[in-house]
């Protein structure tokens, strides 16, 4: 309760401050809007559906392409994770493109793809592939040698050793790469959006600058921050927390 | 499956004298051999290891002989108890048995087939047991039988039936860490028994347990060997637990790892722990293990001057 407290206080805050400098009209409101002028242009959105349209186009593209990357990541990370040679040649390379950001496809994407769904679809990969593949590999290694020994002991071999033993033993260890997948196809779709104009999130904020409205612009962010956070909090969150304590990593009930 | 001792669940279980073993599963008939003990009998040894080395280069780059021409031949139903200071290999030893590592040379023989890989009909019990956290405890019994591909009702049988065997049927459903040391090891138990292996290969497994705990888990160790009928192999490097157990104890020396002795063991069954005749037959095995241990600690604290090991204490 105490922390609750604390939040409420704390955006309350926020919010007053934001008022506040609103109300002052140091900026004309189309460029500084008001709480309630963002409030709005969300109801607004919402209202004409405009809103849902862009979330679910942004979702379907966010989720193809992380599904396929999670996929690829995976035989890619495990190719990576169990050939000493693969691991010093490719894991290098893996690294360093890891520093490259996601949007420097974009100009590639388009050439190859044109402009079209696949260019998108492509940028979100190579957004979060990187992520998982890493995650993927670093638990294949800290996952313990043992359950690996015990399957092939029991008689699991091939996609069923994979499937069965080796995925689940190394869960816990690629968890954290799969969330930081997530955010980075997730930021990775809504850049690639803003740049190529077909629905979605990103395609409803950059209409908002072009209309020189700033409370949809700010109205959308908020949602882009929404739902990645949802997801965050939904999805990977409570897989954490199954995880934990399946595998009794806390003391939660 | 070469007795009729794995037809589940037809003969389970079956009624046990404690003292005479013999009859149990149909595996271990009377014998002429004269073999000790000589109530088992079997042409062709269940296991048999002929000529096994394995070497291998330490990070130094030297080569190290780990295990030096081990010839052992374990019979169906036996229960062999292989000592030795740590380091010997006796784990390696196991590991290659299962066929989860290759030795350098010699061969690893079940009923005289050679061994080329990990295969259900030997089923290892690892030190640090292996379960699989993320499954329940139904689910890690149930685990060996789902790869081999038995149907779903006769697996939740035999599941529910292996549990029951070491006394786990209220925890099922339960994780694995919501169990003690012992409940694990029981556990472990039950998912090799569960994919029913000719052979039982242990490492160790009451090692990290305490003595009460551990007392309990040689008496139902024994009983469900009674009940099953299934060949043990059993590293140990506590020469009383061997004494134990075992019908039959082989000691192996330090670095490399050869088979110094074999020492039947003829003591009626059950034995305790604190008998006299065990405590009169750990004496015997311990004498010649003094003197691997004092080399292994030579070793290990890498000096001259050999370290005095009391008469009569064992080490842990």
């Amino acid at each position: 309760m105490k922390r609750a407290a604390r939040l409420i206080i704390f955006y309350a805050a926020l919010l007053g401050l934001w008022t506040l400098l609103a109300e002052l009209k140091i900026w004309p409101p189309y460029l500084f809007p008001t709480p309630w002028g963002v409030g709005e242009a969300l109801y607004a959105g919402f209202q004409d559906h405009s809103y849902w349209i862009a979330i679910a186009v942004s979702m379907r593209r966010v989720l193809i392409g992380y599904a396929i990357s999670v996929v690829l990541g995976m035989i890619l990370g495990l190719g990576v994770g169990s050939s000493k040679f693969l691991e010093e040649t490719m894991g290098g390379l893996l690294v360093s493109l890891q520093s490259l950001p996601s949007i420097c496809w974009w100009p590639l994407a388009l050439l190859w793809f044109g402009l079209s769904q696949n260019a998108i679809l492509f940028v979100v990969i190579m957004g979060s592939l990187l992520s998982v593949t890493l995650a993927m590999e670093d638990g294949r290694k800290q996952m313990p040698k043992i359950f690996g020994m015990a399957g092939r002991n029991l008689g699991a071999s091939g996609f069923q050793l994979f499937w069965q033993v080796l995925l689940p033993a190394s869960l816990p260890f690629i968890v954290s790469g799969l969330k930081q997948g997530w955010a980075f196809a997730w930021r990775s779709l809504i850049t690639a959006e803003m740049l190529y104009l077909s629905l979605g999130l990103g395609q409803v904020l950059m209409m908002g600058r072009d209309l020189n409205d700033m409370g949809a612009v700010i109205a959308v962010m908020i949602l882009i921050i929404a739902i990645g956070y949802v997801i965050d909090g939904l999805v990977f969150k409570s897989m954490e927390r199954h995880l934990q304590h399946k595998w009794g990593l806390t003391s939660s009930t | 499956m070469s007795t009729n001792a794995h037809n589940f669940p037809a003969q389970l279980p079956i009624p046990v004298e404690p003292r005479t073993p013999s009859f149990v599963g149909g595996v271990r008939k009377k014998s002429g051999l004269g073999l000790p003990p000589p109530r088992i009998a079997h042409e062709v040894s269940k296991v048999g290891l002929s000529d096994i080395c394995l070497s291998y280069r330490t990070q130094s780059g030297e080569r190290l002989l780990a295990l030096d021409h081990i010839n052992l031949q374990v019979k169906a139903g036996e229960f062999l108890c292989i000592v030795g200071p740590s380091g010997c290999g006796k784990s390696t030893l196991l590991h290659l048995i299962a066929g989860l590592h290759q030795q350098t040379s010699g061969k690893v023989l079940i009923d005289g087939k050679r061994v080329q890989g990990p295969g259900t009909d030997r089923i290892l019990i690892f030190q640090e047991l292996g379960l699989f956290p993320w499954l329940t405890v139904g689910q890690n019994v149930e685990f060996g039988m789902k790869m081999k591909g038995i149907g779903k009702a006769e697996r939740e049988e035999k599941t529910s039936y292996y549990l029951r065997l070491v006394h786990l049927s209220q925890f099922k459903d339960s994780y694995t860490h919501q169990l003690s040391g012992g409940m694990r090891q029981r556990v472990a138990l039950a998912r090799a028994l569960a994919t029913e292996p000719d052979v039982l290969l242990m490492d160790e497994p009451f090692a990290a347990l305490d003595a009460q705990t551990r007392d309990l888990l040689h008496d139902e160790l024994e009983r469900i060997w009674f009940e099953t009928g299934r060949t043990i192999i059993f590293v140990t490097h506590n020469v009383r637990e061997a004494i134990r157990l075992g019908d039959r104890v082989a000691l192996l020396t330090f670095r490399p790892g050869r088979v110094k002795r074999e020492f039947p063991i003829d003591l009626p069954r059950p034995r305790i722990l604190e008998d006299t005749h065990v405590a009169l037959a750990a004496r015997e095995i311990l004498d010649e293990l003094r003197e691997e241990i004092n080399r292994s600690l030579e070793v290990e604290y890498n000096v001259g001057v050999k370290p005095r090991v009391e008469p009569g204490v064992e080490q842990q």
